[in-house]
């Protein structure tokens, strides 16, 4: 029985030594990994920061303006000014098409049964 | 498993009685021996229980002590496994506008260096790098290359292309070092708010950027922290606003000849710039040097917070609004006007030499714009009255704008601050100061009456009032008159259909260098107005230097034909930008 108990320790010692080996190198894996990952978001943030100031250079009010102006024949985009603003209330209605329109005038509709008949 | 030896073997039991000897000691002998016995073992298992601990500790005490041992003499590192979420490259924090548009931002280029003593053909170098960069002389070059030196900076930052065809020379002895570079995509937009940036300390793999002027430099600090990298700043400008603005007051200082001009957009509630401008202005990217004599003259200098100006009549509201808020007078209250107004062998008349007398009303007065009228009512006000109302208005101090500008541009008062001085305040003379400090008391005047600080940085949170200047009818009261300015007075041509304007222009003779008196035909035109008057929103001040109009038959310097209109257009273009609704009815109305 002693024997048995030895044995069987002595194995699991061995499995732990197992597994904490093969932990070992999957954790170095892992940060290897991971400081791959940190310099391409560093990479990309770079890109990123790049990509903004191009597009904010690309957006800067004058060159929007001088395009507009350039454009104009086929946005015809103007300056915002006062007289664009409006009342919701001067909106006009959509037109409907009507289709009751038969029973626009319901005198006209109701009729009598004798005069069909005849 | 020892047998245990009996403690009364017969054997010598019975040879101790027959020799008559007592068998217990025999007894005793045996129990003493097996008592030796258990002894000598328990403190031999005791012995070694004590070894094992004391092994125990031994090798605890090792393994710690290694530990120290190993972790003096290794280099300090971050440990791997932590992630960060912060950026790796340490950044200046960017500047945003108000609607999150960048202002400035950063980006990756590169220096030029050289390390001579690895160069393989200097003169083939020197003769392709005078080429790339023609700003840059051979010769001397050459002479740099074959000298004792081992080290020299060819180009601060370089430009992907430039960079391209140094690498073309493929000379070892040209190397490149990671330089970031400060950028301001929109170019002369903002530019004297926003400043400027240069190189501090260098080193081969990076370089500092410091704030060179206006809030780059203000705020270096915030800036260049690196725990701000990611936490941009965000500005109370308006991006589309300021363009809309600069456009305009583009077109107006070239159509009136002028020299400079200026504009300062407020939110009269929270003291915020929405936009800011003076012309000429710079590019940031490239920060021009200025070689001429008078500093006003520079394009970096800021009109709008540095140029301390004489703002003539727009200071007249301040009179009547103290006069009111004393409870002197009311706007009907009528004031003498006959000209001209003595004071000792001093004489004050009104300008290009109208009568408004004998009397005019409060109201009038401002709508007039009368002198006369102005130095009565600054009399009745008196001197300490006055300067501490102009002090409450932030006439005292530099503006406390976040710039590095501001703090050197106090406004000028008067050495002796005489009851002339009083009386030549009252109608704009004698004071100068900034167009940001008007716009500041027009704004704290306005908006019911309470002290706003002007401030670049967008507001966050709810609203806190300043301390009370005017009381809320008094305010009240004054954008009543200067509306009545705007709809018929000096500044008709500022009123904006649907925007109810209220104003009040000012036109003020520039003084000469030398300082004797003041030029005949330099002026600093001013409108400060306030829209829409009901419901005060926004300041506008626009000053113009040395405008003249010149489509009539002679010309016309005065604010209502120069700074108004380029106000007025202003207001017509910004107003809906800044979301404001024209009201209809008025406009409908035609009024």
């Amino acid at each position: 029985m002693r024997s048995v108990y030895i044995v069987l320790s002595a194995l699991f010692v061995m499995g732990l030594a197992v597994w904490a080996y093969k932990e070992n190198y999957a954790t170095q894996e892992v940060l290897r990994d991971v400081s791959q990952i940190q310099r391409g978001i560093g990479h990309q943030r770079e890109e990123l920061a790049v990509l903004r100031a191009e597009w904010a250079y690309l957006n800067r009010p004058g060159r929007l303006r001088d395009l507009a102006e350039l454009n104009f024949d086929r946005l015809g985009l103007l300056p915002l000014l006062p007289e664009q603003f409006g009342e919701v209330i001067s909106v006009a209605f959509p037109v409907e098409e009507d289709i009751l329109m038969e029973l626009d005038e319901p005198i006209s509709v109701v009729g009598n049964l004798e005069a069909i008949a005849q | 498993m020892t047998i245990r030896t009996p403690l009364r073997p017969l054997a010598r039991i019975l040879k101790a009685r027959s020799s008559g000897e007592n068998p217990d000691t025999i007894e005793r002998e045996n129990l003493r021996l097996r008592h030796e016995e258990m002894r000598d073992t328990t403190r031999l298992r005791a012995e070694g229980r004590l070894l094992v601990l004391g092994l125990c500790f031994v090798s605890a005490f090792v393994v710690v002590g290694l530990r120290m041992g190993q972790v003096a003499a290794s280099n300090p590192e971050e440990p791997q496994a932590v992630t960060t979420g912060t950026s790796i490259l340490a950044q200046r924090a960017d500047i945003l506008d108000r609607n999150g548009r960048i202002l400035a931002t950063n980006r990756t280029t590169h220096s030029l260096y050289a390390q001579p003593q690895e160069m393989i053909d200097p003169l083939y170098a020197a003769k392709e790098l005078a080429k790339i960069f023609p700003d840059l002389s051979e010769d001397r070059l050459i002479k740099d290359f074959t000298g004792q030196r081992k080290f020299l900076w060819i180009k601060r930052q370089i430009a992907p292309e430039q960079q391209q065809a140094v690498h073309d020379i493929g000379d070892p002895g040209l190397l490149f070092g990671p330089r970031e570079s400060r950028l301001y995509p929109n170019g002369k937009l903002a530019s004297h708010i926003l400043g400027g940036t240069k190189f501090g300390r260098e080193g081969v793999m990076s370089a500092e950027i410091v704030g060179q002027s206006g809030i780059e430099r203000y705020r270096d600090g915030y800036l260049r922290d690196p725990a701000n990298g990611d936490k941009p700043l965000q500005l109370s400008l308006d991006l589309s606003v300021q363009s809309t603005t600069r456009e305009v007051l583009f077109g107006g200082m070239h159509l009136l000849n002028a020299k400079g001009a200026a504009a300062v957009l407020m939110d009269v509630h929270t003291g915020e710039i929405v936009s800011m401008v003076s012309l000429p202005d710079f590019d940031p990217n490239g920060r021009p040097t200025f070689a001429g004599q008078n500093a006003a003259d520079n394009p970096r200098f800021n009109r709008a917070v540095q140029g301390v100006y004489e703002l003539g009549s727009t200071f007249k509201i301040f009179a009547a609004a103290q006069a009111m808020e004393l409870g002197l007078m009311t706007p009907d209250t009528q004031v003498d006007a006959t000209p001209p107004f003595r004071w000792g062998k001093h004489k004050i008349g009104e300008f290009e030499g109208h009568n408004y007398g004998p009397t005019l009303s409060l109201t009038d007065m401002i709508v007039k714009s009368s002198n006369v009228a102005t130095a009565h009512v600054a009399q009745q006000i008196g001197v300490e009255r006055q300067q501490a109302f102009l002090k409450s208005l932030g006439f005292f101090d530099a503006t406390p704008v976040e710039l590095t500008e501001a703090a050197g541009a106090k406004p000028l008062l008067p050495p002796h601050w005489s009851e002339l001085s009083t009386i030549t305040i009252g109608f704009g003379h004698g004071l100068s100061a900034s167009p940001l400090h008007l716009a500041t008391a027009y704004s704290s005047l306005l908006n019911g009456g309470t002290r706003v600080i002007p401030t670049l940085i967008k507001h966050q949170g709810p609203i806190q009032l300043g301390p009370r200047i005017v009381s809320p009818e008094v305010s009240a009261a004054s954008r009543v008159m200067l509306r009545a300015v705007v709809a018929e007075g000096t500044a008709s041509f500022g009123d904006v259909r649907g925007y109810k304007v209220a104003g009040k222009t000012g036109t003020a003779d520039k003084p000469r260098e030398d300082g004797k008196g003041y030029y005949d035909e330099k002026t600093i035109s001013t409108f400060a107005s306030v829209f829409p008057a009901d419901d005060p929103k926004y300041v506008l001040v626009v000053t113009l230097d040395e405008a003249v109009e010149t489509s009539g038959p002679k010309p016309r310097r005065t604010a209502g034909w120069t700074a108004v209109p380029v106000a007025a257009e202003v207001i017509r273009r910004v107003a809906p930008i800044l979301g404001i609704r024209p009201d209809i009815e008025t406009l409908a109305l035609g009024q």
